[in-house]
């Protein structure tokens, strides 16, 4: 342990107005801390250079996880066992469900929440590529207000977002996608607590065995989670044939910037990436042609 | 070179080291049903008020960093990595730690069926695996394998293999009313 425990002070407001108003007065003096999964790896290894923490504990109303026709809003501190067990995201969201139990195991599932997913930024996270692939957006609230930003433009660069420091990340609204394919595969180390080399979720719509509707959410392979644009252009308003497949994969290359790191190699990353896509392409063909 | 008595293997400077020390929490717990409350840091680790400050070592401190499962406890009914929850974070909550699983010198069932079925080799990681598995036979009494492998998979044993700690999970669960 080499976190400087005794420094640090941590001040765990009753109410998300304490909260908003402790990071309006002093913004960017209060790093807010809500499962702690991710920031106390850091913290203990001593690697934070923060001294002043946010507990976000007591800020219940950000737990819930509620519905209407339109589509499912949940709270920024809803656990990933939440998200995981509830009906609604279950009936709906069914990639947002498998991407909760591809995070972690069940300690960190418990505690982790996916408002905290998002803000820590990385891009191997496993709930971003769900999330793209639903076309979320992300409710950021301060004193000044709230606003509603598309997930896809919420991340700006490696750990960089549109966060302005006197906000906090309060809700995530994911429309209900409707009649679809469903898809989500990580690709990592083991099917738990391994960190991904490769995720990538879709959703698509499908009329006349064409292609009407598509997007692709990546995880691991660009320095934020993004869209495989150049994709889904290959593959949208076309049925599906084996050559369109390999279009697919080509344009996908255009769509990545992978690394190497201590987890994989970008070489890795661009085969491994192209192989999922596949994949899901052609299990989208299968299940085209078993409702014809 | 300018920097004596400084070798390259010291641990790096703690960010923050100069910065005033904060004034310490009172912090009330139960732990295995018994109220207490100690004196800690607010970003103290739980862990670390386990066995430091309540005196209760049997949970394990492995990699420090969520991944092993070594300092699994149960917390409020949910397990929890304990080296990832801050002391702040446990005000009031309610835990179940290893110690907590024998009762006047008799072991529980699972206890008894880890040791039956050889479910431990150096033991390091048995009270995170026993406390993960009694979590799971709450959720789900009468675990099939592949339920047990999902719940313990946030738990590593470095000797046994896991095959033996299944058998011990599948037949605890076997053996309760």
């Amino acid at each position: 342990m080499r976190g400087d425990v005794p420094a640090c002070a941590v001040a765990v407001p009753a109410s998300l107005e304490e909260a908003l108003g402790l990071l309006g007065r002093e913004p960017g003096r209060w790093r807010p801390l809500a499962g702690g999964t991710d920031l106390m790896v850091p913290f203990a290894a001593g690697r934070l250079p923060d001294t002043r923490f946010l507990s976000l504990q007591r800020l219940d109303a950000l737990r819930a996880v509620e519905a209407d026709e339109e589509g499912v809003t949940i709270g920024a501190l809803a656990t990933y066992t939440q998200v995981r067990l509830h009906p609604l995201v279950q009936r709906h969201l069914p990639n947002l469900v498998r991407s909760a139990l591809a995070t972690g195991a069940v300690a960190i599932q418990n505690r982790g929440t996916l408002g905290g997913n998002l803000v820590n930024g990385s891009p191997a996270a496993d709930t971003p590529p769900s999330l793209l692939a639903y076309g979320a957006r992300v409710e950021l609230t301060s004193l000044r207000g709230a606003r509603w930003v598309p997930y896809e433009a919420f991340h700006t660069g490696y750990k960089q977002t549109v966060m302005a420091a006197d906000e906090l990340l309060t809700r995530i609204r994911v429309p209900r996608p409707g009649e679809g394919f469903h898809f989500y595969r990580k690709v990592g180390t083991r099917a738990a607590q391994a960190v991904s080399k490769v995720c990538l979720a879709a959703f698509v719509r499908v009329a006349d065995g064409v292609v009407r509707e598509l997007r692709i959410g990546l995880g691991s392979v660009a320095p934020v989670p993004c869209r495989a644009r150049s994709a889904e252009a290959a593959v949208l308003g076309r049925s599906l044939d084996a050559a369109v497949l390999e279009t697919a994969r080509s344009a996908l290359q255009a769509d990545i910037q992978p690394i190497d790191d201590i987890r994989s190699t970008a070489h890795y990353r661009r085969t491994v990436a192209g192989n999922v896509l596949v994949q899901m392409l052609t299990d989208l063909n299968a299940w085209i042609n078993l409702r014809k | 070179m300018g920097n004596p008595g400084r070798f390259d293997r010291d641990p790096a400077p703690v960010p923050g080291a100069n910065a005033p020390t904060v004034a310490k929490m009172s912090l009330n717990l139960t732990v295995n049903g018994t109220p207490r409350s100690v004196e800690v840091f607010p970003m103290a680790r739980l862990l670390d008020v386990l066995r430091e400050d309540l005196g209760l070592p049997g949970t394990k401190e492995g990699c420090g960093e969520g991944e092993c499962g070594a300092c699994s406890v149960i917390m409020d009914g949910q397990l929890v990595n304990t080296c990832l929850v801050p002391a702040v974070q446990a005000q009031g909550a309610d835990l179940l730690t290893i110690e907590g699983l024998a009762r006047d010198g008799t072991l529980g069932g699972l206890q008894r069926s880890f040791l039956l079925c050889n479910g431990a080799q150096c033991g390091f990681c048995s009270p995170g695996m026993v406390l993960a598995a009694e979590d799971l036979l709450r959720r789900c009494p009468c675990p099939d394998e592949a339920e047990i492998r999902t719940a313990l998979a946030g738990n590593i044993c470095r000797c046994t293999g896991y095959v033996k700690i299944i058998d011990a999970v599948r037949a605890a669960g076997e053996a309760r009313p």
